[in-house]
């Protein structure tokens, strides 16, 4: 089956709009949503009601730390992340609300493992940047490959059967194949925020069958979310930083 | 992982195993068939199932990762991998004939057959670096050449993949290869440059011709660490009739920095199609290694040996290349500062990715003992780089794109060439000295920088100066294109 993986969507609804079609239009068969579908960007509703008919079907869906903060005010942000959370607070209905808050932290489907920070402890948010924390997360499982966000920068970790790492950013459109003799962290890119440099939505596929996974950058209109931003009275260096992807 | 027997008649996937071809220390070749293949097929299975070296493993996945993506004429081509979760294999096109390991006993061949032979492997290198892949083990028994000529590349275990992980990063503390023919760059762990392909290759041309193996065959870590510093004999101190133009091609092809070696196996091919075409250096001519006191210097002068940054596609580099701007900041310089920041400027303006290195040489006595501080009490080092700093704030430049530097030695020209060379500088941009008797006496910087360098040089007059002296074009400025011409030794 061909999988269509997004992180971080951060309520960018034309980023996730247009990351939609591409999985589509490359035979997408089942989405999968590793959260954060809600702050920083100015769109929640459509956003969460999108993501909601997806699950609706066939799509899982896990709870990032952000959808976390709606429910759980004390979770602790910066400044303009939590002015955004405010904000999308009042915003969401409570059907809404409950639906985010309900989410599961972590879900395992065959060999693979959904998570939106890491796999060691998810409820902690913490970020997978370097190959000591994949390490963390890799030994924390048996899933073959763990798919994650949260970081907002794309990355492929493997561990070998003798516990050797690699690191890798990936290439777009450069399918690799993930080995069935070791262990795997794939760090998606984020779809409504990235902040690797280039300001294209990220999101992956991978193919369950030949184990084969391919990072994909989608451009998209990236003024309009930022107008959305501004017009909505959020902090303007959310819209800023959507133009740098940084 | 429940294992299959590997023997004649086991079936594997559909294949059907016939007799073993050949059993080597990290993997057994057998014949199979399979009925919807009217091909003869090879079946390569890693000796992992024995309790061998895990290092085994991690090659075979490499061939398993690499070897599906390659085409053209010269690698195997491949049907079918099967992974470790069950047995893990590759199938692949057998290659008729003996790989070059066989005619070892002959050596030294003719000169001609072994430059035949080197074009073929270089051409075979271009097609396969073409693909993003460095082979990273290049030796007379990884090369085979088919019936119809070309040569053949086997055994992709220790390739780097420029698009895929690179499963060989951390797994091994001390570089895996073949001794003799490794590249000084992969000691220090490098794996990304193609250019490491061409010095193995230099090593076999090196070995086909004399006889003799470059570096010896010593194994130990520090027997090959010795080529960090040391370069080989020239081939002609051992064969008084070995010609100009291979000692050329081989010795370049040996250059201990990556950078001074040909920049792309098609270069290096095309060289060895055309020896008579072939610029000569003074390389070609060398009876003798280069002196202690240049060997003592990449020894111990930290900077030499340490790994470069990344190496990108090379695409990418030509498009973003390393701009050098090499200043005066002493008084009176103004006007020629400012000439060099408009320079600097256009250059910039059309290389959006193009970085800035701004250098002062500080120059040292060569007799008196240098202080850090002026009569003021200032600290020089500091003072040049504020200088620099200011120089190029009306450039607006990105702090990332910006590095200024202040180089301290005896001879500014040598400090601002071995720069260029060290970081890769794609062009310098460098002012000409005004006329006074010491340039008369001494020769200028500018001069010996652009006819030194191994990159582009543009070399700045302001506008009043060139106007005085009536030789240069209207903008005042005189662009040099000088080629690499790594060939020189001083």
């Amino acid at each position: 089956m061909l999988l269509a993986v997004f992180a971080d969507i951060h309520a960018n609804r034309q980023a996730f709009a247009a990351c939609l079609d591409m999985a589509r239009a490359r035979g997408a068969e089942r989405m999968i949503l590793l959260g954060d579908f809600v702050g920083y960007g100015a769109d929640p509703e459509w956003t969460v009601e999108t993501v909601m008919g997806l699950v609706a079907g066939s799509a899982i869906a896990v709870r990032g730390n952000h959808d976390n903060a709606v429910a759980t005010p004390s979770e602790s942000m910066n400044a303009e992340a939590q002015a955004a959370i405010e904000w999308t607070r009042g915003r969401l209905s409570a059907e809404q609300r409950r639906f985010l808050s309900e989410l599961p932290l972590a879900l395992q489907e065959d060999d693979r493992l959904y998570v939106h920070s890491e796999a060691s402890n998810p409820q902690r948010w913490r970020y997978v940047q370097s190959t000591p924390d994949a390490a963390r997360s890799m030994v924390a499982t048996k899933a073959h490959v763990t798919f994650c966000g949260h970081i907002h920068k794309p990355a492929l970790y493997s561990m070998s059967s003798t516990a050797k790492m690699t690191n890798f950013v990936p290439v777009v459109d450069v399918q690799v194949q993930l080995l069935a003799g070791r262990q795997w962290l794939a760090v998606l890119g984020s779809v409504g925020q990235p902040r690797d440099g280039n300001p294209a939505a990220a999101f992956a596929m991978f193919d369950t069958t030949s184990k084969a996974i391919t990072y994909c950058r989608v451009p998209y209109d990236v003024e309009a979310a930022a107008a959305r931003i501004r017009e909505n009275g959020l902090p303007h260096w959310l819209a800023d930083r959507l133009s740098v992807g940084r | 992982m429940a294992k299959l027997p590997v023997q004649p008649g086991a079936v594997i996937d559909g294949f059907i195993i016939g007799e073993c071809v050949h059993r080597g220390g990290m993997a057994t070749l057998w014949s199979v068939t399979r009925p919807d293949f009217d091909c003869p097929l090879l079946m390569k299975i890693p000796r992992v199932s024995e309790g061998e070296d895990p290092a085994a493993i991690v090659s075979f996945e490499m061939e398993q990762m690499i070897l599906p993506r390659l085409s053209g004429p010269h690698v195997p081509r491949c049907y079918a991998t099967g992974d470790f979760a069950r047995q893990a294999y590759v199938v692949i096109e057998p290659i008729p004939g003996t790989t070059l390991y066989s005619p070892l006993g002959e050596l030294p061949l003719p000169y001609d057959e072994a430059r035949l032979i080197a074009g073929k492997i270089a051409t075979a290198l271009a097609d396969l670096h073409r693909q993003n892949v460095i082979h990273h083990d290049i030796k007379p028994s990884s090369v085979l050449i088919r019936p119809s000529g070309e040569a053949v590349l086997i055994d992709f275990g220790l390739s780097h993949h420029n698009q895929l992980p690179d499963l060989l990063q951390e797994e091994f503390r001390i570089p895996h290869g073949t001794a003799p023919y490794m590249a000084p760059e992969r000691l220090l762990g490098v794996r990304d440059d193609p250019r490491s392909d061409l010095f193995s290759l230099g090593v076999l041309l090196y070995f086909f011709t004399t006889g003799v193996r470059p570096f010896g065959e010593s194994e130990t870590l520090r027997g090959m660490r010795r080529r960090l510093w040391r370069d080989p004999y020239p081939p002609r101190k051992l064969k008084p009739d070995y010609p100009p133009w291979l000692q050329e091609i081989v010795l370049r092809c040996l250059e201990i920095e990556p950078v001074w070696r040909h920049p792309a196996a098609s270069q290096l091919a095309f060289d060895l199609a055309h020896p008579d075409q072939l610029k000569l250096t003074a390389r070609s001519e060398r009876l003798n290694r280069d002196p202690i006191s240049t060997v003592w210097r990449r020894r111990f002068n930290g900077n030499l040996t340490q790994p470069k940054a990344k190496a990108d596609l090379a695409a990418q580099l030509a498009s973003s290349p390393i701009v050098a701007v090499a200043l005066d900041t002493a008084e009176g310089s103004e006007p020629l500062n400012e000439a060099m920041r408009v320079t600097a400027q256009r250059v910039l303006a059309t290389l959006p990715s193009a970085r800035l290195a701004c250098l002062s040489v500080l120059k040292l006595g060569r007799l008196t003992i240098d202080r850090a501080l002026d009569e003021e009490g200032n600290n020089k080092h500091i003072d040049r780089l504020v200088s620099l700093r200011h120089w190029a704030s009306p450039l607006k430049l990105d702090e990332n794109r910006l590095t200024v530097h202040v180089l301290e030695a005896i001879d500014p020209a040598s400090a601002i060439l071995e720069f260029a060379a060290v970081n890769h500088v794609d062009h310098i941009v460098i002012g000409a000295r005004q006329n006074s008797l010491k340039r008369s006496l001494l020769g200028s910087v500018s001069a010996r920088v652009a006819a030194e360098a191994p990159c582009t040089v543009t070399v700045v007059r302001p506008p009043r100066l060139a106007a005085l002296q009536g030789e240069e074009s209207e903008d005042g400025t005189k662009t040099r294109e000088v080629r690499a011409s790594p060939g020189s030794v001083q």
